[in-house]
């Protein structure tokens, strides 16, 4: 397994998981923690020590470990992902109609958590009091009616067989394109990420009529604009077996179980146990084997403080291999605009200092 | 100016605590710490204290410069191992 930034049998490396408590979990990576130790910034030892690879990727999902950064680096990762990463989501909901038994406000709120697929980049943002334009905005129609379905079979029961629409579904909103949008979104049309989401029921006579407007937002301002379903990262666990203190042979099978499978391998002929680091990643660190008196002393559970495992779950247009990178321009961005803001606070300061040096002369 | 309190608008802990860490790396740093004075109000504050009079601001430029520099490194690794890595590719059912 790659280690990325040294062994991972390095103490410093360890958050210790104690029945009870877990110890040690702050980084101390600091210039002056480690008397005589160089622990300032390095750009090329970082590089060197730094290590990303990504593990399984689906058409929805990523799966990545990001090791040898701190926690406040992978954290502002994640939390851009979910919060600060733009998409587009529906924001104003006109109704001609409703009739359906879910009323126009609870409707509302489940049409706008609907992950739409349009490419965010596309659309520009409409600040508060801006005029909606093809630019900022698009717009989709709902307009279903329920009625009987008259081929239906005798004694059918099923509502999908009784009744025509009977179910209102994030299918069913159809995009009307304004201005030039016809063109700009002629290849992939913007529709509903997921075409099965129901949004209410209806019965014959019932019916659903409204114009929405969507626009683009981040995830801070409302939870309908995060582009994932999930963003989250766990530390690799470690379990270190104690060289002194084995095992007892006749609680191998015992000792395997408290992990998750495939952790520990027992040697049938044996019964010696032994880590199977490969798997380590699939234990879940349930402490289960701290609560047998014969294991104690036996073995230390511990997670490595800078190695991450991200699991990213894609709910948007973006696909989730995609989602890193935007955070990454996104953080940059942040970065560069608070940059801005120093130089001018440095041109002030300088210009002040000036000023005093001339009213002491 | 040595010891100065920053205030940074519409940012929070995701700004805060890496720049606090980037920031702590400085060798010539005494003190940096943030806060989020209220969870209602936008913004957060930012505290350097510099050894030997040094400058507040060229720490915190200079940390603004680290972070961009390790962003675009992240960046490089990522892309390289999502072209060349060899990773599971598997079929995810919505």
């Amino acid at each position: 397994m790659a280690e990325g930034s040294g062994s991972l049998y390095d103490p410093r490396r360890h958050v210790r998981i104690l029945s009870e408590r877990v110890r040690d979990v702050s980084s101390v990576d600091y210039p002056g923690h480690f008397p005589g130790e160089d622990h300032s910034w390095d750009l090329a030892k970082f590089t060197e020590n730094f290590h990303l690879e990504v593990q399984r990727l689906s058409q929805r999902s990523v799966e990545f470990d990001l090791v040898g950064v701190d926690a406040s680096i992978a954290n502002a990762f994640r939390r851009i992902m979910i919060a600060e990463v733009p998409t587009v989501a529906i924001e104003s909901v006109y109704a001609w109609d409703n009739t359906s038994i879910i009323v126009d406000e609870v409707l509302s709120q489940r049409i706008g958590l609907i992950p739409i697929h349009v490419d965010p980049r596309r659309i520009d943002v409409k600040s508060e009091g801006d005029e909606s334009t093809d630019r900022n905005t698009l717009v989709f129609n709902l307009d279903v009616r329920c009625s009987r379905n008259t081929k239906a079979k005798r004694g059918a029961t099923a509502d999908s067989e009784l009744y025509i629409n009977h179910e209102v579904l994030s299918s069913h909103l159809q995009w009307v394109p304004q201005g030039e949008q016809a063109e700009v979104f002629e290849a992939d049309p913007p529709r509903a990420t997921n075409p099965n989401i129901v949004l209410a029921k209806l019965r014959p006579g019932q019916a659903v009529k409204m114009e929405l407007h969507a626009v683009r937002g981040v995830g801070k301002d409302h939870a309908k604009f995060s582009p994932v379903a999930t963003a989250s990262y766990r530390l690799l666990p470690l379990v270190v077996l104690n060289p002194d203190k084995p095992v007892p042979k006749e609680s191998a099978e015992k000792f395997a179980a408290c992990f998750a499978p495939g952790v520990i391998h027992v040697d049938k002929r044996s019964g010696k146990v032994r880590v199977e680091e490969k798997n380590l990643r699939k234990d879940t660190v349930s402490r289960e084997v701290l609560r047998h008196p014969e294991f104690e002393g036996c073995v230390e559970l511990k997670r490595i403080r800078d190695f991450f495992l991200f699991h990213v779950e894609s709910e948007s247009a973006y696909p989730p291999e995609d989602l890193l990178p935007e955070a990454i321009q996104i953080l940059r961005g942040k970065i560069a605009a608070i940059r801005q803001a120093t130089e001018a606070l440095l041109d002030e300061d300088q210009t002040m200092d000036s000023q005093d040096a001339m009213q002491t002369d | 100016m040595s010891c100065a309190t920053f205030q940074i608008h519409d940012e929070s802990h995701t700004i805060g605590n890496t720049l606090r860490w980037m920031i702590m790396k400085n060798p010539m740093v005494e003190f940096c710490g943030y806060s989020v004075p209220h969870p209602s109000e936008n913004h957060i504050n930012l505290r350097i204290q510099m050894y030997d009079g040094l400058s507040a601001i060229q720490a915190l430029l200079s940390a603004l410069g680290n972070l961009d520099s390790l962003c675009e490194v992240v960046d490089d690794k990522y892309k390289e191992s999502l072209k060349h890595g060899s990773y599971e590719r598997w079929e995810e059912k919505s």
